[in-house]
């Protein structure tokens, strides 16, 4: 009886670090496979020269300089709001119904697929705006994408400061706005940057959302305004595999090496504040 | 002077505290106001359940009814998938794995999160695609299970997280109760810690099959957009997602066939807004 | 003359009543030992004086509590504040240097002068015993000390804006013996400038340091008088019995 209760939970253990490794052994062969076919694909003409013969040869700079605009543009959108919504959230709300609709309002935020985001931003921003196709229009849209992410990674950052410190600082006489912005935001700042980061990590990998609000199929040179297009290393990556015959695999595996890379370092970065921050942690 | 200012900030917080709401509702009123004129040309009945998807023919047909079982049968595929397999590997972190190993996991599963989905789609294409190819002697690769197999791995990172929450949150005194009684390991976690978390695992499975319908990238670049109603699990289908991002660029803004893929965008946006209020109603059962 | 006048004070956390008709004085230049069991009332008392009540959601209240004459309801709730001054029961200090926590308060009402600044943190470190233990370090971080120098560091924090009140929240309930004894002889010397109202576990402490002492029972103000008289000879069974530890 005994001996077969431990046998079941010998096969059970066994098919579940089966199930483990079925997820966890294919992400390292992707980013494996991606590191060694794209890396070698990889030099300063690549990263510095504009797309030449249709794509099929030439590097990926305006694509580099077309997402850092993206992404830059969303996150000076995103961060202002998404911090002072956590702050609403972390240091004024109550728990009534209003808080309840917010929360459930950020949920489906998060939830809304990123393709319905790209027909947001065409009839919002392109549209009624008429900002046209531009990396305005796909700042604004890929900013409200990552609202959620930069609302609940900060509102946790300044929910983890102690209840102690505001008590304190509203004994001393300190206004709530003084005890927010002298107290609980400085304690907070590893969180938000965390949040921030993954934000941009985000917006920088998102291809439905820019489709039809920014990005351009081939445009070889850099944009001058906020109102121009621009390409980005996502669409590209999906334009060079999918809609251009013929091109040579090492610029495939390479543009998506340079976008990889791109997102896990700043995946990266976020983790090394994080932990960083857990271990200094003061109280 | 400084009491202004305060009063000034707060509003303002206010105000950002509320804009959720503001574009949770903007987006809902945006699509409806493009997408609703396409119900001037078809019956909603028709739209939804329509045979044919011919939107630039001669009267267009708008019947979306293809692109809506082309959603459903590669979710149900990812579902079939990734539900055992990511739940499994909940369980295993939380449970059975121990300390750096589980550290070393949650990271591969973050890993996993972060990879950008054109990304996914591209190596799908690359590796997966010609896999089936050749498996199963067809045509092409592009088929509903690659996309299928796909979307289960994306799936995999939002399920196994929320998944090993609600196993996380389950009281201590649970587990040693159950231990203390002379229960394995194993028959703790099966007859208590699952049931346990069973509203958690719920909510993470809800979760991760609305993470499913809405991904468009990766679905799109191999599920090969056959937009046709699809008769084996081995051809190519097409969904409302990828319908949306691989016609929508060459739709005339304001033809029938920009608000019909409006209205499929409507669609999503009810699907996927269903999916998360009911799975956070699970999630907060819990407390 | 009074400082806190409290009259018919009811309070509520939700349907929960904490403090039931409680009707008192606090007067100037005493120390007012508050005493008995946990869950009696004493601290929601205390946090009654400077509002700190309030920043609980599920907080209510009735009845009057005037502070020099001025329902506390009406006046600028950051200048009761001020006015009366709180030290906690474990220390807390806020995660900024030694010289910025003392000053903190007076930045926040708007001194800026750090001539003024060095004044007023040197003034408050001397009256709470600590500067010549930490005058060469000011610039250090205040987690960095003892806890009887962190509790001390909190009380000069809060000497530093000049209040007339100062509320002591069981300010030695983590601190060793000799540490409780620098605390306690802080507070009879403050006793000359400020009013103090201490509430503590410790009915040793409130017999050593008390001009009144009051004894709470489940939200009920049981018996007030001069702390002598409490000891020696209460009125009340029930204050009898806490006293001689029969209960709390």
């Amino acid at each position: 009886m005994k001996r077969n209760s431990h046998r079941a939970q010998n096969i059970a253990f066994f098919f579940l670090l089966m199930a483990t490794l079925l997820i966890v052994v294919p992400v390292g062969l992707i980013v494996v496979i991606i590191i060694q076919k794209g890396l070698p694909a990889i030099n300063w003409q690549f990263l510095s020269d504009v797309p030449r013969q249709g794509m099929r040869a030439g590097g990926i700079f305006p694509a580099i300089i077309g997402t850092i605009y993206l992404v830059t543009g969303a996150i000076v959108f995103a961060l202002p709001i998404g911090l002072l919504a956590a702050i609403y959230l972390s240091e004024y709300s109550k728990d009534n119904p209003l808080n309840r609709i917010i929360k459930l309002a950020i949920i489906n935020l998060a939830g809304v697929p990123s393709v319905v985001y790209g027909l947001f931003g065409l009839a919002l921003f392109v549209i009624f705006f008429k900002f046209g196709a531009s990396i305005l229009s796909g700042s604004l849209t890929l900013g409200i994408m990552i609202l959620p992410i930069v609302i609940t990674t900060s509102r946790e950052a300044l929910e983890s400061v102690p209840q102690s410190f505001r008590e304190v600082s509203l004994s001393l006489g300190a206004s709530k706005w003084q005890t927010i912005r002298n107290i609980v935001l400085p304690n907070a700042i590893p969180g938000i940057l965390t949040g921030t980061i993954l934000g941009l990590g985000r917006a920088a990998g998102e291809t439905a959302p820019i489709l039809f609000t920014v990005a351009a199929f081939y445009l070889p040179q850099l944009p001058k305004s906020i109102f121009d297009q621009a390409m980005a290393l996502p669409y590209h990556l999906y334009v060079i595999s999918t809609q251009v015959p013929n091109v040579d695999e090492k610029i495939r595996y390479g543009t998506a090496f340079v976008l990889l890379a791109l997102v896990l370092f700043m995946n990266l970065v976020a983790i090394i504040i994080r932990t960083k921050f857990r271990k200094k942690k003061k109280w | 002077m400084r009491k202004i200012k305060e009063f000034i900030i707060e509003k303002l917080i206010l105000i950002c505290g509320i804009a959720s709401i503001f574009f949770v509702v903007l987006i809902f009123l945006f699509l409806l106001k493009e997408g609703l004129s396409v119900f001037n040309i078809v019956s909603p009945f028709n739209f939804l359940f329509g045979k044919s998807w011919y939107p630039i023919s001669e009267p267009p047909q708008l019947g979306i009814l293809p692109l809506i079982l082309g959603s459903l049968l590669v979710t149900l595929g990812a579902a079939i998938i990734s539900i055992p397999i990511g739940v499994g590997c909940a369980v295993y972190i939380a449970e059975v794995a121990p300390g750096k190993i589980k550290e070393i996991l949650k990271a591969g599963i973050e890993l996993l999160a972060a990879i950008p989905s054109v990304v996914l789609g591209f190596i799908g294409m690359v590796t997966l695609v010609p896999l089936v190819k050749n498996i199963f002697h067809l045509p092409t690769g592009l088929t509903a299970l690659s996309g299928s197999i796909m979307l289960a791995f994306m799936a995999m990172p939002t399920i196994v997280s929320i998944a090993e929450d609600a196993l996380y949150s389950i009281p201590k005194t649970y587990k040693e109760g159950a231990l203390a009684l002379g229960a394995t390991h194993w028959q703790t976690i099966w007859r208590v810690m699952l049931p346990a978390a069973s509203s958690g695992i719920l909510a993470a499975i809800m979760l991760g099959i609305g993470r499913v319908i809405g991904e468009t990238m990766a679905v799109m670049m191999i599920t090969g957009n056959a937009a046709v109603i699809p008769q084996s699990i081995l051809a190519p289908v097409r969904t409302l997602t990828a319908t949306i991002a691989a016609e929508m660029g060459e739709a005339v803004v304001g033809s029938e066939h920009y608000f019909a893929l409006f209205a499929v965008g409507i669609v999503l946006f009810f699907i996927s807004f269903i999916i998360n209020v009911t799975a956070d109603l699970f999630l907060h059962k819990k407390q | 003359m009074v400082i806190f006048d409290i009259k018919n004070l009811n309070i509520w956390f939700d349907s929960t009543q904490a403090l039931k008709n409680v009707t008192m004085q606090v007067l100037p230049h005493e120390i007012l030992s508050i005493i008995g069991p946990s869950n009696s009332g004493k601290t929601t008392f205390l946090r009654i004086l400077n509002r700190l009540n309030d920043l609980n959601a599920r907080f209510k209240m009735n009845g009057d509590v005037w502070f020099n004459g001025q329902d506390i309801k009406k006046v600028d709730v950051e200048l009761l504040r001020r006015k009366v001054g709180m030290v906690f029961a474990l220390p807390l200090p806020l995660p900024l240097s030694i010289f910025d926590n003392v000053a903190y308060g007076m930045k926040m009402a708007g001194v800026n002068s750090r001539k003024r600044l060095a004044q007023v943190v040197e003034n408050a470190l001397k009256q709470a015993y600590l500067w010549e233990e930490v005058k060469d370090r000011l610039g250090e971080s205040a987690f960095k000390l003892s806890g009887g120098q962190q509790q001390r560091l909190c009380i000069a924090r809060t000497l530093a804006v000049e209040p007339d009140v100062i509320l002591f929240d069981e300010p030695c309930s983590g601190l060793d013996p000799i540490s409780t004894a620098k605390v306690e002889d802080a507070m009879v010397k403050l006793k000359e400038k400020y009013t103090i109202v201490l509430v503590t576990n410790n009915v040793k402490q409130a017999a050593r340091v008390g001009d009144r002492t009051a004894f709470f029972l489940s939200g009920e103000l049981i018996e007030l008088d001069k702390t002598e008289k409490i000891f020696t000879v209460p009125q009340d069974k029930r204050t009898d019995g806490y006293i001689r530890g029969k209960f709390g």
